[in-house]
């Protein structure tokens, strides 16, 4: 029974990776359709890193995904810590307005956006008020409810004795706040932030409905180009961002291995 | 517990109550008004029961690929959290790798590996067998959502059986239950929360995609977020597809509403990386 659920098991890894395989593998192809392999080339890489338009999206993407997870992480942090001093009805509204984006299907908080932007548009009399703020507007929207998410159990499980210590022992309130608080909920806002960031670089379907001619993301450039061919030197941006998430999340695992060993240690002092 | 750290939240929730409180405000008012004239209107909302049809197919076949996630990803997150911890993270760091990568490009290898002239109908052509039509039909749409989707099932049920106490497992098994009423009485209703959430996550976005059915699916495969998405990017209407994005917002909550029901989360939870 056993071993057929591990059969299994690597039968469903197998399904949910074979697809990744089909694009690394045509990244090497000398054809450009997918389902044919013509024969190995490298020339696909050569073309990506000349390709400035590409990299111009790339860049896009990242400055737009590191800019929303860094405010998103700001605001996200102090409205976590702020909320874990609520209780009651308050409290449950604010968690109720934080559920909305994340129970609302993309397509719907895309909508909504673009509505409201255009509305503002309307009112300041501008005809393209969609562009890089609005599109930095809604990432940081999506993005805030994951960083509370992620926080609020870091603070639940925090000793609320330790903040107090520390005014004991002559911390200053903002100097207890940083050198306890904010360090005892690092781990909450650095996967907060990560979450945040991956979800923002990958995001297409709000993105799309917020972006504007002038500033647009990889994945809604990529959603335009499909319905033409797609160049394949887009398999071999994919390739190189499979193995810089591969990275990212080797790098997590490490410092989340860390973290662990760390509380087990601190907990038989 | 201070008062005065409340206050810490107030540039979140201002941000929350302009760019998504006021928004759904927004959309309502361009549900309920003429694109032409901007009078209030509900004449012009009258059709929008004809896309009933549209609405129900949307829902069948993301709830379809809801159980199927459920099916696959139950033995999966099981068979995760028995393992040890260093494999644990490692198959979880699997399972969570491709939601990061992008899906319009994966969706994209699904074509190439199922029209007709594809891989895997090229390799069936090898063995003699042939062509079959394997896209542009329900089969295909339920596929694409079910492969997109599935880490969104295995996430939040891992999370939770791997939390399940093991000496409960031992007490049912030392009070005489065999192997199918130790699952069926004890695992099964202690992963409870698990399945609800990773149901919820699978039908959210599967219910509203669009990308998904206009790569594999046919012109007969048209959901409504396909309808939503012509409203605002072709056949310019925003006001239809306000109205539409409504019913699909409210149709979200209460279905999610309903699942809810059979936990008594809090809904402070999430599957963190």
């Amino acid at each position: 029974m056993r071993r057929a659920n591990r059969i299994f098991t690597a039968a469903v890894f197998v399904f949910l990776y074979v697809p990744m395989f089909v694009l690394i593998l045509s990244s090497f192809n000398a054809g450009r359709d997918l389902a044919v392999f013509e024969g190995f080339t490298l020339i696909q890489y050569a073309e990506l890193f000349r390709d400035e338009d590409l990299l111009r999206l790339l860049l896009n993407s990242a400055i737009v995904a590191v800019l929303s997870s860094l405010i998103a992480t700001a605001l996200g942090t102090m409205a976590a810590i702020g909320i874990h001093n609520m209780r009651g009805k308050l409290r449950s509204l604010v968690m109720t307005m934080t559920n909305i984006p994340m129970t609302n299907p993309d397509i719907v908080t895309g909508v909504s956006l673009a509505l409201l932007f255009t509305f503002i548009g309307g009112l300041l009399k501008t005809r393209n008020v969609m562009g890089f703020v609005t599109l930095l507007i809604a990432h940081v929207t999506f993005n805030l409810p994951y960083v509370i998410l992620s926080v609020l159990p870091k603070l639940r499980q925090m000793d609320s004795d330790l903040e107090e210590a520390a005014l004991d022992l002559g911390c200053t309130p903002v100097q207890a706040f940083f050198k306890v608080v904010i360090h005892e909920i690092m781990p909450g806002i650095i996967s907060g932030g990560l979450m945040a960031f991956t979800m923002s670089l990958d995001d297409f379907v709000i993105s799309y409905f917020v972006y504007g001619p002038r500033f647009v993301t990889l994945p809604v450039e990529i959603y335009t180009f499909t319905k033409k061919p797609l160049h394949p030197k887009v398999y071999a941006l994919f390739t190189v961002m499979f193995l810089a998430i591969l990275l990212v999340m080797v790098l997590m695992n490490v410092l989340q291995a860390r973290d662990d060993r760390r509380r087990k240690a601190g907990r038989s002092h | 517990m201070s008062k005065k750290k409340r206050w810490l939240s107030g540039p979140y929730v201002l941000w929350m109550v302009i760019f998504t409180v006021v928004p759904l405000g927004v959309v309502a008012y361009f549900a309920l008004t003429d694109n032409i004239t901007g009078a209030f209107t509900l004449q012009k909302r009258a059709n929008v029961g004809s896309y009933l049809p549209i609405f129900l197919r949307s829902v069948g076949l993301s709830l379809v690929s809801a159980v199927i996630c459920l099916l696959i990803g139950y033995p999966v997150a099981y068979c995760i959290a028995r393992t040890k911890p260093s494999t644990q993270r490692l198959l979880y760091l699997l399972v969570m790798l491709p939601m990061c990568m992008s899906f319009l490009l994966r969706t994209l290898a699904w074509v190439a590996l199922l029209e007709d002239t594809g891989i895997l109908n090229t390799f069936l052509g090898k063995l003699g067998i042939g062509p079959l039509p394997l896209i542009r039909n329900y089969a295909a749409v339920i596929l694409g959502m079910a492969y997109n989707y599935l880490p969104y099932m295995i996430m939040p049920l891992y999370s939770v059986i791997v939390k399940i106490d093991h000496r409960l497992v031992e007490a049912a098994q030392d009070l005489g239950c065999n192997s199918v009423q130790v699952f069926s009485r004890v695992i099964l209703p202690l992963s409870l929360p698990g399945i609800v959430s990773g149901v919820t996550m699978v039908f959210v976005p599967a219910v509203s995609t669009f990308y998904i059915s206009q790569k594999l699916g046919s012109t007969g495969t048209i959901l409504i977020g396909d309808v939503v998405e012509s409203q605002f990017k072709g056949a310019y209407n925003p006001n239809l597809g306000a109205a539409l994005s409504l019913v699909l917002m409210a149709l979200v909550f209460v279905c999610v509403g309903l699942m809810n029901r059979f936990t008594d989360d809090d809904g402070e939870e999430i599957v963190t990386i």
